[in-house]
């Protein structure tokens, strides 16, 4: 009874704001800042179109300019022209962004919608994911995943061990040109435990050890640098192995039909959710956006578009089927129980702070 | 004094004395002429003021600021002013003492009061981060602590944050409290501070962009080479067919500049990776076997042969330009005169196509030396240029002063480079078209 109370008082709330808007202002329209490709899609189909049928008034604009978000932000509030209204980033660069001040900080329980049982979303979306400035969307991980036809049956590669072993796993190996995740899977290859890795990492030692696991397989790298390059690399038969983002690597496997398996072990697990520029010239149209497009529905609508996992706890058990393959999505989530047996969580803090030094070193070492 | 007044007047009074030429008007001619002429000129300024603007606003004005950013450092001077002040006697050898750390404490209270956009202790910390790891979370974790320290405040931040505790996060500040910096430069060129303030070698496995930037030239003198080495035969042979036949193969040299960046380089993907058309065909034919097919793409090789084809038509077309106006009779006049063909070409008709090779070389080589997407996609691990770094820089680690002083040395080598080539060469023998 009390929760039911709760969600009329949400609903009204919401349809009060809607209701404002909708009276405060003529035709809006908002820019907003994603991915692009299958990633912007799954936005449109589950956020912006709901949002313009029942706003009629309000335009959406997808802008593909995320991968170089941060510097466009802050090359806007330095010319004092803020024309973006809302940007999806990783929560590192929401972290800059906010201690520049170029991003609008969050009161995350004043500003978005509870959960349909009252849960106020500081409590309600998984632990560790909200910033200062950051509202989470979505948990995604970096995967490897193997061509099954490169190794016989027999002995097909299970862990990110096999990545680091040539003698075993012959083949080339295409990693992404960063530190990030690299790092991080050749201590774990080298028995380093998932929740000391950042430990290990911050000593020099740590990481004299992390660039000599990684020697051992450097002569069968390949680097990637565009996410699409990692899944083409696999289908043109040119590595066994690749790194990858897993909603993009479920795109090619399963809507594409390319041959490859990922491999869930040591998945390097991040969010990436919006931020709001400050002084943006639509605060409250965007705000009214933010309230419904990251409601409890809304990220469970996202996962019948692309696999990756909703960054509320009261999403997960609403998460459907794919919306034009019809198969389940649970299990290709990266946070499904079967998949979440050893990831790694991607430390921020960690790579704000260390970030410059490491690929200063890794780009050395790539040079070597 | 008196004497040379007296000149002057005399002067002057033989002047008026000979008959002025004036117009119809009555206007003394020689003012009538100037005032046309002023006009003429002013419309001809006038004309040009919309491209000086142009330039102006687009290319002097940007390339001032990069320059500007590469020494602006007002981060640290903005968010501590206290601190400073009272580091200024500090010797930069034991940690400061309680006096420093409660001027910081009060600096950063201040800071905390202001509205969130003016607050500069989070970009003073991003600025420390650039010189020591680290910093940035010393900074931004003791902000949002400071409110409940209490003196004595020197234990209440080393207990916030390590760093506090260690002389060298000191050393910086004191260094980087000033509006201008080197700092920047001295990172480009793989060096550091050291303990007593010497610019000294990075650690070996640090150091990286001096080595990318020899790579760059060594990658643009090739790419150049190779231009003029496929380049100089088509431009030759264009010039001696008649004209219908020499503009179809124009259009095949042309036809690169027509397509997109992208769909150039993923076609020169799909011939030259492992399991590529070049790399299979070779295997089918016997010439390799399977185990060793070449690797021609995301490496050095990748970068030259993507690029060379990208940048052909930059050498092809000056020099075809210059070689149609050299006239066939030289050649034959100097056949004629007994020298053999090859000593012909090369002390004839060689010598007058060098206008039409500077030209090509110089734009092939400036426009090589700041390429960036080719040799990202393409260039693997070892062909990779300066200009990713620098991009990097721009877009991902938002160090916009360091990007802004690697940059401004490559455009400076780049000047550098065409004086000497002004010197050697001079730059009125360059024919463009």
């Amino acid at each position: 009874m009390k929760s039911t109370l709760k969600m009329i008082g949400a609903g009204t709330a919401a349809s009060v704001l809607a209701l404002s808007a909708a009276h405060a202002d003529d035709p809006v329209s908002l820019t907003i800042v994603s991915w692009g490709g299958a990633y912007t899609a799954s936005q449109v189909r589950a956020y912006h179109e709901p949002w313009m049928e029942m706003n009629p008034h309000v335009t959406i604009i997808n802008d593909d300019g995320s991968a170089n978000a941060l510097a466009s932000l802050r090359a806007q509030a330095q010319a004092g022209n803020v024309t973006w209204d809302l940007v999806d980033m990783l929560p590192s660069d929401a972290q800059l962004a906010c201690e520049e001040g170029i991003i609008m900080p969050i009161d995350h329980d004043e500003m978005l919608a509870a959960a349909p049982d009252g849960t106020p979303p500081s409590e309600d979306f998984l632990p560790g994911s909200l910033g200062e400035c950051f509202i989470p969307q979505i948990l995604y991980s970096t995967v490897l995943t193997y061509r099954p036809g490169a190794f016989p049956d027999d002995a097909q590669p299970s862990s990110i061990a096999d990545l680091f072993d040539v003698e075993n796993f012959p083949g080339r190996r295409a990693l992404q040109d960063r530190p990030g995740t690299n790092l991080e899977w050749a201590l774990y290859a080298d028995g380093v435990d998932p929740d000391d890795i950042y430990d290990v990492l911050s000593t020099p030692e740590g990481v004299d050890r992390a660039f000599a696991k990684l020697d051992t397989i450097k002569d069968h790298i390949i680097f990637w640098t565009e996410g699409a390059q990692a899944p083409q690399l696999l289908a043109d038969g040119e590595v066994a192995f690749a790194t990858g983002y897993n909603g993009r690597m479920f795109d090619a496997i399963e809507v594409e039909g390319m041959e490859a398996e990922i491999i869930w072990d040591g998945q390097v697990v991040e969010w990436d959710g919006w931020v709001v520029p400050a002084d943006g010239p639509n605060l409250e149209a965007v705000m009214d956006y933010l309230y419904f497009a990251t409601d409890t529905q809304r990220l469970a609508d996202q996962a019948q578009f692309i696999s990756y996992g909703p960054a509320r706890a009261s999403s997960s058990e609403l998460v459907g089927q794919h919306a034009d393959l019809g198969i389940d999505m649970a299990p290709h989530m990266p946070s499904a129980p079967e998949n979440y047996f050893a990831p790694i969580v991607l430390d921020n803090d960690f790579w704000v702070d260390y970030g410059d030094e490491l690929r200063e070193r890794f780009a050395n070492w790539m040079l070597q | 004094m008196a004497q040379a007044d007296a000149t002057m007047m005399g002067g002057a009074g033989a002047s008026s004395g000979t008959e002025k030429l004036v117009t119809a008007e009555g206007v003394p001619l020689k003012r009538a002429l100037e005032r046309a002429q002023r006009r003429r000129k002013l419309m001809a300024f006038a004309l040009v003021v919309p491209l000086l603007a142009f330039i102006l606003t687009v290319f002097v004005f940007p390339i001032a600021q990069m320059m500007w950013l590469s020494v602006k450092n007002d981060q640290i001077v903005n968010a501590i002013p206290r601190t400073l002040e009272e580091l200024r006697d500090w010797d930069g050898r034991e940690l400061p003492d309680e006096a420093v750390f409660a001027a910081l404490h009060a600096d950063l209270m201040e800071d905390l009061e202001r509205p969130r956009r003016e607050q500069a202790t989070g970009p003073m910390g991003i600025r420390l981060n650039y010189e020591l790891s680290a910093a940035r979370s010393a900074v931004s974790r003791t902000a949002r602590a400071a409110s409940g320290f209490e003196a004595p405040y020197k234990e209440a931040f080393i207990d916030a944050h390590r760093l506090w505790g260690d002389p060298e996060l000191w050393r910086i500040i004191k260094r980087e409290g000033r509006p201008l910096t080197a700092s920047y430069y001295v990172a480009a060129l793989d060096r550091q501070y050291d303990e007593d303030g010497r610019i000294v070698q990075r650690d070996e496995n640090r150091r990286i962009y001096v080595s990318l930037f020899g790579r760059t030239l060594m990658l643009s003198v090739i790419i150049t080479g190779m231009t003029f080495l496929l380049g100089f035969p088509i431009a030759f042979y264009m010039s001696i067919l008649p004209m219908r036949h020499a503009n179809l193969l124009m259009i095949c040299v042309l036809l690169p500049f027509w397509t997109s960046l992208l769909v150039r380089t993923s076609a020169w993907i799909v011939l030259l990776q492992q399991q590529g058309v070049i790399n299979t065909g070779l295997v089918t034919l016997g010439i390799i076997d399977d185990e060793n097919r070449l690797s021609m793409i995301y490496n050095m090789t990748g970068t030259i042969i993507a690029m060379t084809h990208i940048l052909l038509p930059f050498m092809v077309l000056p020099l075809y330009s210059v070689m149609r106006t050299i006239p066939p009779s030289y050649m034959r006049a100097a056949k004629s005169l007994g020298a053999t063909p090859w000593t012909a070409f090369r002390r004839v008709y060689f010598p007058q196509t060098l206008p039409g090779i500077g030209a090509g070389g110089v734009l092939v080589f400036i426009i090589s030396i700041g390429y960036y997407i080719t040799p990202a996609l393409v260039g693997g691990q070892s062909g990779r240029m300066i200009s990713n770094e620098i991009a990097r820089h721009i877009q991902q680690s938002l160090n916009w002063g360091l990007a802004a002083a690697l940059g401004t040395m490559l455009l400076v080598g780049v000047l550098a480079l065409y004086w000497l080539y002004n010197r050697l060469v001079g730059a009125d023998s360059l024919k463009l078209g």
